[in-house]
């Protein structure tokens, strides 16, 4: 499947990255050679196949729903790149 | 002893000479910082030095052992990749994204090799978040060969690599995805071992594509290998997908025998593509073992041309769910002066990732977007099932399968850069494992024109040890892990 350069800016933005008006041709070509490489696929019938998630067809182990370790905030929040009395803080949001 | 001893040594070499006294912990530490500052200039190969930490590591480490309380890696010291979660020390997954980023807590296999002793020298270089099979995605630079300075290393454990066959250290730590460990130990000439998909926690390790991340050692010999997942494994509560199994002590259970061991070779892997002088080298290493009284069996894996298409489905799509934490609000990099929230997350994604990273971003977004999540996701995933019974039909007639680690040996840097899907097919021989989350090792198989090449063994899901004894029979009689590049000689 061939991809267009609106295809590309679309997924960029749901993706959230910002790509440029003079990157844009290259990485459409790029995008597209690995979306070509990955057509593929579609050579091979697996109508009856259940798709798999994990290698070992594991399901997710619960534990008992008990406390185990304390919240670590200020450590945990050490590495914000701009934080105040415990809140990230961010652009404004509403005006 | 000399210096070159000391760095070429063995753990297990270096373990005895540590129990019997013969030398420190601290010397042995001392010899391998000191190796750092004389390589790595040229190298690159590490990001992080944590010098101070490490002598004083060393020097409780000689406390242990003078009180007869060692453990399995009791002051053996390591360099862990850049990818693995250390508290208080910088761990930057090769990226500007994380360069400033120091973690609060260890991952589960830095806690569990500290809790055996190891001494961490430090953290090694990576191609960014793991994506890449030459480092040279790196955000601080390509890590050199030190085979030949003019070509890459493999990725993305290519820093661990060409740090252990420079002689930094005699262990180190690396991660596989699609062949991150067993790519940069063929093309760096040692031993590399991926274990079984659920063998060892992920808990700390910053995630790429969760369904396939897994961690392992490389090291100068499959024994040391064994020592080390040992040391590694076992179930973790903070790893849902840890295997609630019992782990064998791998050392103890190597033996010289494989009489009797059936080999398969696959045809796929052995077909007109395979370089003829790659394929003279595997054939020359299986006949040792061969003559070791293993028998070689044609097996058919018929399925394995899909592997790179199903990888590169999976793989950017559980990356792309992966990296969205990556916003510029909470940890890691955030661009100057947003105008917005929306301006804050573009910016900060798209300077502080990198030029694959954002590529399987898209792809994974692309994949995982409505209309298209059947077509690609939802048909990957059954055309991982199709490849991992093809292993599982093989293993009804083999006890291991065999074919080589990666296409070539080490190319020189730039020559893959330009074309993404020429790079992905470094990994042709080692995403398939992966993919059917079995356990692979990449052993020595001698140099094609001085460079190394290596041979990949793969086992049974949770069986490492036919694959680490069949590697440790032909470390037995043969010396290809033995050899070093000359650049050690170059520079001691």
């Amino acid at each position: 499947m061939s991809v267009s350069s609106q295809d590309v800016e679309k997924v960029a933005l749901l993706a959230r990255l910002a790509i440029s008006e003079s990157d844009l041709p290259e990485v459409t070509e790029r995008f597209g050679r690995v979306l070509g490489l990955v057509d593929e696929l579609n050579t091979i019938d697996t109508e009856t196949v259940v798709p798999m998630s994990n290698p070992h067809d594991m399901h997710q182990r619960l534990r008992p729903d008990a406390v185990t370790r304390q919240n670590d905030r200020e450590n945990l929040m050490a590495s914000a790149p701009e934080q105040d009395q415990g809140y990230f803080l961010v652009p404004k949001v509403i005006d | 002893m000399t210096d070159s001893a000391l760095l070429c040594g063995s753990v297990t070499s270096l373990r005895q000479q540590l129990r019997d006294r013969v030398i420190s912990s601290e010397e042995i530490t001392r010899a391998c910082l000191e190796r750092i500052e004389a390589c790595n200039g040229a190298l690159n190969a590490v990001i992080t030095v944590c010098a101070e930490q490490a002598i004083d590591s060393a020097r409780k480490a000689d406390k242990a052992i003078a009180r007869g309380d060692v453990a399995s890696l009791t002051g053996i010291p390591l360099l862990h990749k850049d990818i693995f979660c250390t508290n208080g020390v910088r761990t930057t997954c090769g990226s500007r994204m994380l360069e400033q980023f120091v973690p609060a807590y260890d991952a589960t296999v830095v806690t569990k090799m500290q809790a055996e002793g190891a001494v961490m020298l430090g953290k090694c270089n990576m191609d960014e978040f793991a994506m890449g099979s030459s480092n040279e995605t790196s955000f601080f630079g390509a890590v050199k060969n030190p085979w030949d300075l003019n070509c890459v290393p493999g990725g993305s454990s290519g820093g661990s690599a060409a740090a252990l066959a420079a002689g930094m250290a005699p262990l180190v730590t690396g991660t596989d995805t699609g062949g991150s460990i067993r790519q940069p130990a063929s093309l760096c000439g040692v031993t590399g071992l991926k274990p079984t998909y659920g063998r060892v926690s992920r808990l700390g390790i910053i995630a790429f594509a969760s369904s396939l991340d897994q961690a392992g050692p490389m090291a100068r010999t499959a024994e040391d290998c064994a020592i080390a997942l040992t040391a590694m494994s076992g179930i973790d509560a903070g790893d849902s997908t840890s295997a609630d199994l019992p782990v064998p002590d791998f050392q103890a259970g190597l033996n010289h025998d494989v009489q009797g061991l059936r080999i398969g070779l696959p045809r796929e892997y052995f077909n007109d593509d395979l370089d003829p002088v790659v394929r003279e080298r595997v054939m020359v290493a299986l006949s040792v073992l061969e003559q070791a009284g293993a028998t070689l069996v044609d097996i058919e894996l018929p399925h394995s041309h899909y592997a790179i298409a199903t990888y590169y489905v999976i793989a950017p799509a559980e990356a792309s769910a992966n990296l969205a934490r990556y916003d510029g609000v909470r940890f890691g990099y955030r661009c100057d002066e947003p105008k917005d929230l929306e301006d804050l997350y573009l910016r900060s994604r798209s300077e502080g990732f990198g030029e694959e990273v954002q590529r399987r971003i898209l792809v994974g977004t692309y994949a995982l977007s409505a209309g298209f999540y059947d077509a690609y996701f939802n048909k990957a995933q059954q055309v991982r099932r199709v490849i991992t019974e093809d292993f599982t039909r093989a293993f009804d007639h083999v006890d291991m399968i065999a074919g080589p680690s990666a296409p070539g040996v080490a190319f020189q840097f730039g020559a893959k850069q330009q074309d993404p899907v020429a790079m992905y097919m470094e990994d042709i021989y080692t995403l398939a494992v992966n993919l059917a989350g079995l356990p692979g090792l990449s052993t020595p198989a001698g140099l094609i024109n001085s460079m190394p090449v290596g041979l990949q063994l793969i086992g049974k899901p949770f069986d490492e040890q036919t694959i680490l004894n069949a590697a440790h029979r032909l470390q037995t009689d043969t010396d290809w892990h033995m050899g070093t590049p000359q650049f050690t000689t170059v520079t001691s």
